[in-house]
């Protein structure tokens, strides 16, 4: 046979591609199919608010200057929160992960807290730290910190032993293998670990403000909700929502930083 | 500096991988240390390294490292063991660094190290921008700069393609003869034990014994690819081998 067949081409997919528009795009088309569906009426107002209105609500928040009297004081237990508790457990973790007694002793214990829901305890913690900011960062803090240990020592236990073989190997003192090779080997796992963590970290500080709070996010939501005014009680969620992202992007860039060897 | 392995056996969850081995290391000699696959040859260099304990025996240093010497017994991996996040020079200093050595007297051995593996354009490269090959020669690099008395090679071009062994081979005899390091290689490559090694010591399957020291009858300076008298000891080797690796490759692991 002189002329062939061309062999057909059966490799490629399986391979995450990067596609920037895409994730603005379906945002678009949700608002813009909302905002259509409430103008139209075939979604009622009592379903969902008009996301033009969602809009004018954020702008005046804003001009109001309320804006700022709910969110400084929700950033910052927000930040005092997970600062404890996420340094507390990248401590712990790296302790589970370098001492075998105290794996022993601390996994099982970390298992037992990390599943429970932490706002439940959140009556407890009003006894224990008091009603105002003490509760709010113990909430916090707790939440943040059973993710960040299982984080933490998972990416201690996957650093590359034959790295840690080749420090003892040149006479490398412990605390310099465990400096100069098992944390910034495990920093990649903390960092992602963190991601998690931080999200906890937002979900609990809504939970705690909406517990005696007269200023926060969360506080302000639930205001909201209570007299059931959506716009409102969205203005709030397209917050918490923001934050989100801008912590998921802030953890990004600290990962590019640190993090620029893996290329 | 010399060693001496007196009577080492080492045994894993109750499998003997190594009995009765007793060797002899000369100063300036590398000894190449060949066997079919898992015969214990890398435990053999783990022991001799002081990375594992050996359950019976011991290995001894005869004499005193030389002057200067950081780190007497000093090991180049296979799989090179560079720190993804240091650079080159960086990887050298990690092992100076312990010992006080930092900036400029850093900086003099990082340059003569780097300069001796010929990788000084690249000194603040990181090591996911190198090739195999460059990062094996880091790797030498770094072990050279504790200035070593005795290296430790564990089967250091097996991850390296035909053509980068080739090169490294030379790189390894031409730093040899510029100073005569001692070197024990653990190698299942036949050819790259009959170039490197002066003697080579043949250990027979699992539980591994020493079955035979072999002379290599060459000087260093003279060996190159198709030396018949290489040839005919490189086959002399795999007829004393073949039939082992046959039966090694057979054993079911970790059973």
């Amino acid at each position: 046979m002189s002329e062939g067949r061309p062999v057909p081409f059966r490799g490629g997919g399986f391979r995450p591609v990067r596609i920037r528009w895409a994730g603005t795009a379906v945002f678009v088309l949700l608002v813009a199919l909302t905002e259509w569906g409430t103008r139209a009426g075939w979604i009622s107002n009592l379903t969902l608010p008009r996301p033009s209105d969602v809009v004018a609500t954020l702008v005046q928040l804003w001009r109001s200057g309320l804006l700022w009297q709910h969110l400084l004081p929700s950033l910052a237990r927000l930040a005092v929160g997970s600062m404890l508790g996420v340094s507390a457990g990248i401590a712990v973790g790296v302790m589970i992960g370098l001492f075998s007694l105290v794996r022993a002793g601390l996994v099982p214990l970390v298992a037992a807290i990390f599943p429970i829901p932490k706002i439940a305890l959140l009556p407890l913690f009003v006894i224990w730290f008091g009603i105002d900011e003490g509760s709010k960062y113990a909430l916090i803090a707790l939440g943040t910190f059973t993710p960040t240990v299982v984080a933490t020592y998972g990416a201690v236990d996957n650093v590359d032993r034959t790295l840690i073989r080749m420090g003892q190997s040149f006479g490398l003192r412990w605390f310099s293998i465990v400096r100069k090779i098992v944390l910034p080997g495990a920093l990649p796992g903390i960092l992602s670990g963190l991601r998690v963590s931080l999200a906890i970290g937002i979900i609990l500080l809504v939970a705690a403000e909406m517990l005696g709070a007269e200023y926060g996010i969360g506080a302000y939501i639930l205001e909201a909700g209570s007299l059931y005014d959506l716009e409102r009680l969205f203005a709030g969620v397209v917050i918490l929502s923001i934050l989100g992202v801008l912590t998921s992007w802030a953890i990004g860039v600290l990962e590019h930083r640190l993090l620029h060897w893996r290329g | 500096m010399e060693l001496r392995l007196e009577r080492i056996s080492h045994r894993y969850d109750g499998m003997t991988v190594l009995e009765d081995v007793s060797l002899r290391i000369a100063a300036g000699e590398i000894l190449c240390v060949i066997g079919p696959s898992g015969c214990g040859k890398s435990t053999l260099l783990r022991l001799i390294g002081g990375l594992e304990r050996p359950d019976s025996g011991q290995v001894l240093q005869l004499g005193a490292p030389p002057e200067g010497c950081l780190n007497p017994l000093t090991f180049v991996f296979q799989d090179f063991a560079l720190l993804p996040w240091r650079s080159v020079a960086g990887n050298i200093s990690l092992v100076l660094e312990d010992h006080g050595i930092r900036g400029r007297a850093a900086r003099a051995i990082i340059d003569d190290v780097l300069a001796r593996t010929r990788l000084s354009d690249f000194h603040a490269a990181l090591p996911r921008q190198l090739s195999g090959g460059m990062k094996q020669r880091v790797a030498i690099a770094r072990a050279l700069a504790v200035n070593p008395a005795v290296l430790l090679l564990d089967e250091p071009l097996s991850a390296l393609d035909a053509q980068t062994r080739e090169l490294l081979m030379d790189d390894l005899i031409d730093l040899w003869q510029r100073q005569r390091f001692t070197g024990i290689y653990v190698t299942h490559n036949l050819a790259e034990a009959v170039r490197l090694g002066h003697r080579i010591a043949v250990l027979s399957r699992r539980p591994g014994r020493l079955r035979e020291l072999v002379e290599v009858p060459v000087p260093m300076g003279e060996r190159r690819i198709g030396d018949p008298r290489l040839e005919a000891l490189q086959a002399r080797l795999w007829d004393m081998m073949k039939e082992e690796a046959m039966a090694a490759d057979r054993e079911l692991l970790d059973v």
